[in-house]
């Protein structure tokens, strides 16, 4: 569906050259939502905009569904444009317009009829769930409502592909995540191929089914989002695992705990996929003469299946906590002793 | 009681010269308006990093711009004097005011259309280009509309402004109020003539602002 191959973005400012994107290679299939994070200046920002032309690259192709982008200009990269939308972190509506006007700007330079047009936002405003606004200007609307609206804007032509620009950043948590289950929701019934940059890893985790990330202008690492959370291998993409599983072993909580819980052992699960449904601590209970204290949990729920650890003090003979351990581990279930009390 | 509080003025006289002050005004903030706003547009289309980004067109409207802005309309009246000639064939009366006043405000009004597009929050227009938008489409379904209480409010002051300047090419015989009050009034030494034609400009402007302010207000949506 999309693919990049040694996309490269090089800006000239006379004084300085700058890289915002290095050699980037990347297939995105139909019907993926792919998240691409990485820290302001990354270049995830000049990337997504090499995807619909906004930017022109230095070096590279961009192919999206088998025409390549980067080739074309004027009326053939409009005509483009159209199946490739766009949605941005501060809407980007026009205010001079209702909501019904904005939804049909799209159309409108699409040139389809007004009959045609009114027929499509009204559709598009029921998709959305904005029923009843239709009239409203975007300065009466709450910053979700407005991502809304760009969201059915962004739909009118029927694209191809949806990119996503920090679409959540300027939303508080409740309204980024009814924001992020519409995109699923989307992303299911019209089969749309999302692509979305973020700084925010709880995005990432909510809704990608796979992600990259962006360091330096370059992908430093990419794969199923639940295998990255399992095992990341570069240092920023830990610390952004971090952001949302919040894994308590740095060594000041290990200390704490320790300090709150003195005796027995201290061990740490980490759960992926399938074993996170499963009823392996009844088991365990059942099956061991080990007492089991769960000091803290976290569990992860991503597109592709949930994500957790939990820290238990398991107490008992020092046999019966090594067979349990046993038993984790032949579970698939990987542990990790924290030290004795 | 305006017999005695004005003897000298003949009000036919005074009622004639204020539809040619209206009239004068109202051609030349047409006619201004038109063009600064190509000017502006211009302007704003060329500059570095936009659309139509053009170093020399953008210097060489720029210098017309600051060039003509510059010029004391008093001057400009009469610099312009064979031109005038040339276009209207006469230096005197309310039409051979126009050209002065057109490009003496037009520069001034460019200026204005280039501040209300540069508000003009970067990503709609972004949005726009993302979304498909010819350059054309562009001008015509976002900056002019998302500009558009400024660009009102903008001809509005630019309106009272030429209201000014008519008075003073009325020294030169373009008629209105302004040839009045000159001519009737200060070479005459009767002062109410004066003094009645100063209240019908200030009657003007404050329907002119009265207009501008609503219509600023109406369009104004954010």
């Amino acid at each position: 569906m999309i693919e990049l191959k040694g996309l490269t973005k090089v800006f000239d400012t006379g004084k300085a050259r700058l890289t915002a994107v290095d050699h980037v290679d990347l297939s995105v299939p139909s019907g993926e939502i792919f998240g691409i994070i990485g820290y302001s200046g990354a270049g995830k920002s000049t990337l997504i905009r090499l995807l619909n032309g906004l930017e022109k690259p230095s070096d590279g192709s961009v192919e999206i569904n088998g025409q390549n982008i980067t080739a074309i200009s004027g009326p053939k990269l409009r005509k483009a444009r159209q199946k490739v939308s766009m949605i941005f972190q501060h809407f980007n509506l026009l205010w001079s317009r209702t909501v019904r006007e904005n939804i049909e700007f799209p159309l409108e330079i699409a040139g389809v009829g007004k009959e045609e047009r009114r027929k499509r936002s009204a559709e598009l405003i029921e998709l959305v769930g904005l029923e009843g606004r239709d009239n409203a200007y975007p300065a009466q609307l709450s910053g979700g409502q407005k991502q809304r609206v760009g969201i059915a804007r962004a739909l009118a032509n029927d694209p191809e592909v949806l990119l996503c620009d920090e679409a959540t950043s300027a939303l508080d948590p409740q309204t980024t995540d009814a924001i992020l289950d519409l995109l699923v929701d989307i992303n299911k019934r019209l089969g749309l191929t999302i692509v979305l940059i973020t700084h925010e890893m709880h995005v990432i985790r909510k809704i990608c089914h796979r992600v990259a990330v962006m360091e330096g202008g370059r992908v430093v690492e990419l794969g199923e989002v639940l295998h990255v959370f399992q095992h990341p291998k570069e240092n920023i993409t830990k610390t952004f695992v971090a952001q949302v599983t919040e894994t308590e072993d740095s060594a000041e909580t290990v200390r704490h705990l320790r300090e709150q819980y003195p005796e027995g052992q201290l061990v740490k699960l980490i759960f992926v996929g399938d074993q996170a449904e499963q009823p392996i601590l009844t088991q365990l209970i059942r099956e061991y003469a080990v007492e089991v204290n769960i000091v803290h949990g976290n569990i992860s729920h991503t597109q592709r299946g949930a994500y957790g650890t939990l820290i238990l003090q398991l107490k008992g003979t020092a046999d019966e906590i090594s067979k349990a351990l046993a038993f984790l581990g032949a579970h698939d279930v990987q542990t990790e002793v924290m030290g004795d009390a | 009681m305006l017999e005695t509080l004005f003897p000298n003025v003949d009000w036919a006289d005074m009622w004639e010269a204020t539809l040619e002050t209206i009239y004068m005004t109202a051609m030349s903030t047409f006619f201004t308006f038109v063009i600064g706003l190509v000017l502006g547009i211009v302007l704003f289309l060329t500059a570095p990093n936009q659309l139509w980004a053009n170093k020399i067109v953008n210097w060489l409207t720029g210098a017309f711009v600051n060039i003509f802005r510059s010029i004391p309309f008093i001057i400009l009246i009469i610099l312009l004097i064979p031109f005038t000639k040339f276009l209207i064939g006469s230096i005197r009366g309310p039409n051979a005011a126009l050209p002065a006043l057109i490009i003496g405000a037009a520069p001034f009004y460019a200026r204005m259309v280039l501040i209300a597009l540069k508000e003009i929050d970067k990503g709609v227009i972004e949005a726009a280009r993302s979304m498909g938008a010819t350059t054309w489409t562009i001008i015509r379904k976002v900056l002019l509309p998302e500009s558009k209480p400024a660009l009102i409010s903008g001809i509005t002051v630019t309106a009272i402004a030429l209201v000014g300047y008519t008075a003073m090419a009325g020294i030169i015989g373009a008629g209105g109020l302004g040839t009045l009050a000159f001519l009737d009034g200060f070479q005459r030494s009767r002062e109410d003539v004066t003094l009645m034609a100063t209240i019908a400009i200030l009657v003007i402007v404050f329907i002119v602002q009265f207009i501008g302010d609503y219509l600023t207000g109406k369009a104004d949506k954010r």
